[in-house]
């Protein structure tokens, strides 16, 4: 591959643009087709069995009088997926989260589930089906489940990453640590240290699109899959590699898909659905309902945090240190890991460690959630840091902009900073006049820093020109919040057409090669930059067409503004050639021109945000009120600044959902007391105010036109945010989110208990 | 078991179905009928994904019995827009980007529709109000509301 993918400045005629999505009609119609819209000839209902335990053995289970039901088609339980995964342990987790094999780890966890001509009769077969369990202490709380003394939720599990092997099982799978230089010789050199444990709790990503998806078994062995998902390929591997079949036998669709913010990047429902199809020798639909995407689908890891940081007089920052505890749900993860990357990635620091412990609890398996990991650690620094910059006596963003990383700092977790966009949000903070508009009584201000690091990764992409000139650009990235439209920009872009004449499609996986998950922040950044390749490839056989439709040098002709034109006074009187002019006699001139693309993107380019909210606290009651919102973020470039904005001010409202009233609530018995929209409340309209952006560009060096992954880092400040201006209303500083009314209430009747 | 036969009108059309007695309006809509357009979110009433019109009320048709239709008059996303044409506020959400992933937007179109038929000069707050049933987890509703402002303003116009 001879493709560029560095930075070059350039004056852009489309990216930067707003146009309308090429889906938009189909979606304000109600004609789009997501996961559950889908339906087969002779297909069956599917429906899953779930455990009412936190913890259990499954002694026996007997489905016979379930699958005497009439109308039942097939009834499956773990033995109908024997494991394949050839000592593969995450496939292996995998595979037991989609159906318990010999324990039930959680509230929700499968262990059965049928096939049936319709909903209902799929719904008395579950009743019908008998499991004799026996039940086991459970846990559920990252710091208890942390403790020697807690019940073992898998006793083959010893703790990795220790200096000397244990010799006992643990629920701490993994400790992994990050730093550089000496912290304890850097505390010594501080003349103020701030010291603090922090809590979380798990939180749902809450798309509004329960999980769907419909399998077809073909007796010929090759299946098909309609699904919604981040990653059909991905989905494919995994599917394949559970079902024991050839991963080029499975072909998957991916449907429109409602919101998965990292949670439909691992398959749950899907091998279950192609296991009834395949007894059943039909297709299954299977969806879950809301209650099971909260029981079984999902969250993001509760948090326990202990941060230190120490500065001088002047505010330079000596030595930072955080240990962090995340849960994992009943199975190995590296969520601490990323969360102990990312905590103190903001900030130039000589000396700063960090270590994290994944911790086994029996709650649903932990799912990636938009920035995983991030927005907790950050919650837990961004706190600190605060309270050190009053302690100190300094603003609190002056405090973050001397210490403050730059291009050629060492991040806290290794690699050296290339042109990076803190500083820059940071000094647009400052100058915001969010910052000096004036406070109302019981209102707070509070500012917070945000960091991810963006993936890019496998890609592959085909441009086809159409005989009438329209361009058919065929993407392996799922759209997940509108990249059609800024793919499609790209192509017009490098194309040098007008965006009206390309259409971006989401292609299937029989149809393009393979394309890793749209999670990441990955989707436009990667695509994009499989676009303009694929665009570059296309150009230059447009180029040789236009050489010979002239009968001239190829070396001759060059591309310009969506024409060829021949280069060289002996050429002056040719003209140009539009690409659509190509296109009609590409027939005559060696057929269909296309341009194809596969490449690993690299170099995503990591991104940065801060966040400046106004809250109201009813000192009272303890009820808050979000008065005013900002986020100020770096794209690198918005290709589409619409759908940049719209990024930043959904993850902007997440983050408060988060800080201010989402969590699983789960009663002593281990079961989870809020699977529902009604008691798992995220934010409303009427619950926000406008969310205000503004957009930075600080180029990526790695990527054409400068773009950057813009997806993710706007959910990691707001908890800090929110905590540090909750903090300034309330007077009190609040460690543990959310922060609801009752919290809230506590921690402001416990100061006054204390200043009295 | 044996279904009730059912005669409403939807989208201006008569039609006629068979139906069982648990079956919910949604499950009609979307299993007996093919219009997808109306989306189960909750199946508790708690999302709006699933909101219809139903004789010039705003309701989830997930909490309404297929049966209950019979006689009545029922809107769903599928007869907003006139044959190609399409309804200012399905223009505007398209021009504002207020939808990413658009799973909510055919409940949040209908809930503005309702909205702007009983008070054609909303307020922003009343705007958030009266949408305050749906939920929308991707676009932090900044953009919807302007999209009813801005389609109220044209609708006003017209
Ligand atoms: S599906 Fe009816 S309100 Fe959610
Ligand atoms: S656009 Fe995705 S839920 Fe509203």
């Amino acid at each position: 591959m001879n493709f560029d993918p560095r930075f070059s400045g350039r004056k852009f005629t489309s990216v930067g643009t707003r146009p309308i999505r090429p889906d938009g009609i189909d979606k304000v119609t109600g004609r789009a087709r997501y996961g559950a819209d889908f339906n087969m000839a002779g297909q069956l209902v599917g429906r899953v069995l779930r455990s009412p335990h936190a913890h259990a053995r499954i002694v026996k289970i007997d489905t016979s009088k379930a699958e005497k039901l009439a109308g039942v088609k097939a009834v499956i339980t773990a033995a109908d997926l024997p494991d394949l995964t050839d000592g593969d342990a995450a496939m292996y987790d995998v595979l037991d989260n989609c159906m318990a094999r010999t324990k039930a780890l959680y509230d929700g966890h499968a262990v059965a589930a049928v096939a049936a001509i319709d909903a209902r009769t799929a719904r008395q077969a579950l009743k019908l089906i008998e499991i004799e369990y026996e039940l086991l202490p459970h846990v559920t709380d990252v710091d208890e489940a942390a403790k020697h003394t807690a019940p073992l939720i898998n006793d083959a599990i010893f703790t990795e990453g220790l200096e000397e092997k244990p010799v006992k099982p643990s629920n701490v799978t993994k400790r992994s640590q990050f730093g550089h230089g000496d912290v304890h010789q850097g505390f010594g050199q501080a003349d103020f240290i701030v010291e603090r444990s922090f809590k979380t709790e798990q939180t749902h990503q809450g798309y509004i699109e329960p999980h769907a998806c419909v399998a077809n078994f073909s007796s010929d062995g090759t299946a098909d899959l309609w699904v919604c998902t981040q990653g059909h390929f991905v989905y494919r591997q995994h599917c394949a590699q559970l079902l024991g079949m050839e991963a080029s036998k499975l072909r998957v669709t991916s449907s429109e898909i409602g919101g998965g913010f990292g949670g439909k990047t691992h398959v749950w429902a899907e091998p279950v659905a192609l296991a009834l199809s395949r007894k059943a020798g039909r297709p299954v639909k299977l969806v879950m309902t809301r209650d099971e995407v909260f029981r079984a689908s999902g969250p993001t890891s509760a948090t326990s945090i202990d941060v230190k940081i120490g500065a001088r007089k002047d505010g330079t920052i000596t030595a930072a240190e955080a240990t962090l505890r995340y849960s994992c749900g009943p199975y190995a993860g590296s969520w601490a890991e990323i969360g102990a990357m990312t905590a103190f990635a903001c900030y130039k620091l000589d000396n700063v460690k960090t270590v994290g412990y994944e911790v086994l609890v029996n709650r649903p398996k932990t799912a990636a959630y938009r920035a995983p990991s991030a927005p907790m650690a950050a919650f837990a620094v961004e706190s600190a840091v605060d309270e050190l910059a009053k302690k100190i006596g300094m603003d609190p963003v002056d405090f973050r902009i001397k210490n403050a990383a730059q291009e050629g700092t060492r991040s806290s977790y290794g690699p050296v900073y290339g042109p990076i966009g803190i500083g820059p949000t940071l000094e647009a903070v400052k100058s915001h006049p969010h910052m000096k508009a004036p406070l109302g009584k019981n209102q707070g201000r509070g500012m917070a820093c945000g960091f991810w690091f963006n993936f890019g990764g496998q890609t592959c992409t085909d441009l086809n020109i159409g005989m009438d000139g329209s361009v058919s650009l065929a993407v392996g990235t799922v759209d997940v919040g509108g990249s059609r439209a800024s793919l499609s920009l790209v192509a017009a872009e490098e194309l040098g057409i007008d965006y009206s004449q390309v259409k971006a499609i989401v292609a299937d996986t029989s149809s393009l090669g393979y394309n890793d998950m749209t999670d990441g922040s990955r989707g436009t950044f990667s695509s994009s930059m499989a676009t303009i390749s694929a665009a570059r490839n296309a150009i230059k056989i447009l180029r040789e067409r236009a050489a010979q439709m002239w009968d001239i040098a190829v070396d001759d002709v060059v591309w310009e503004k969506g024409h060829a034109i021949a280069r060289g006074e002996k050429h002056g009187n040719l003209g140009k050639l539009s690409l659509k002019e190509i296109a009609v006699e590409s027939g005559k001139t060696g057929g269909p021109i296309a341009g194809h693309s596969e490449l690993v993107a690299d170099g995503a380019g990591v991104s940065f945000a801060t966040h400046i909210c106004d809250i109201e606290v009813d000192p009272d009651t303890g009820a808050t009120r979000v008065i005013r919102y900002t986020v100020v973020q770096d794209a690198g470039k918005a290709v589409h600044p619409t759908y940049v904005e719209g990024q930043y001010q959904g993850g902007a409202a997440q983050g408060i959902g988060w800080a201010l009233n989402e969590e699983y609530i789960y009663g002593k018995d281990g079961r989870l007391q809020n699977a529902g929209f009604l008691d798992y409340r995220i934010p409303v309209c009427s619950d926000l105010p406008m969310i205000d952006t503004q957009i930075l560009e600080i180029p990526n060096p790695n990527h054409p036109y400068g773009v950057r992954g813009v997806g993710e880092t706007s959910i990691v400040p707001p908890l800090a945010a929110i905590a540090n201006a909750v903090s300034n209303a309330a007077g009190v500083r609040m460690t543990h989110i959310p922060m609801s009314p009752p919290r809230i209430l506590a921690a402001i009747e416990a100061e006054r208990e204390w200043s009295k | 078991m044996a279904g009730i036969a059912v005669s409403t009108t939807i989208n201006g059309d008569a039609v006629e179905y068979l139906c069982q007695p648990d079956e919910t309006l949604l499950d009609v809509l979307r299993d007996r009928l093919g219009l997808t357009g109306a989306k189960e979110g909750c199946g508790t009433g708690d999302c709006g994904a699933c909101s219809i019109i139903l004789d010039d009320r705003l309701v989830c048709s997930c909490l309404v019995l297929g049966a209950e239709a019979e006689g009545r008059r029922v809107e769903t996303i599928e007869g907003m827009a006139h044959g190609d044409t399409l309804h200012p506020l399905q223009q505007k959400f398209l021009e504002h980007a207020a939808l990413q992933c658009g799973i909510c937007t055919p409940g949040f179109l209908i809930a503005a529709k309702d909205l702007l038929a009983k008070n054609p000069d909303p307020t922003e707050e009343e705007i958030r109000f009266g949408l305050a049933g749906n939920l929308c987890r991707c676009t932090g509703y900044d953009k919807i509301v302007r999209a009813v402002q801005d389609a109220a303003i044209v609708m006003k116009g017209a």
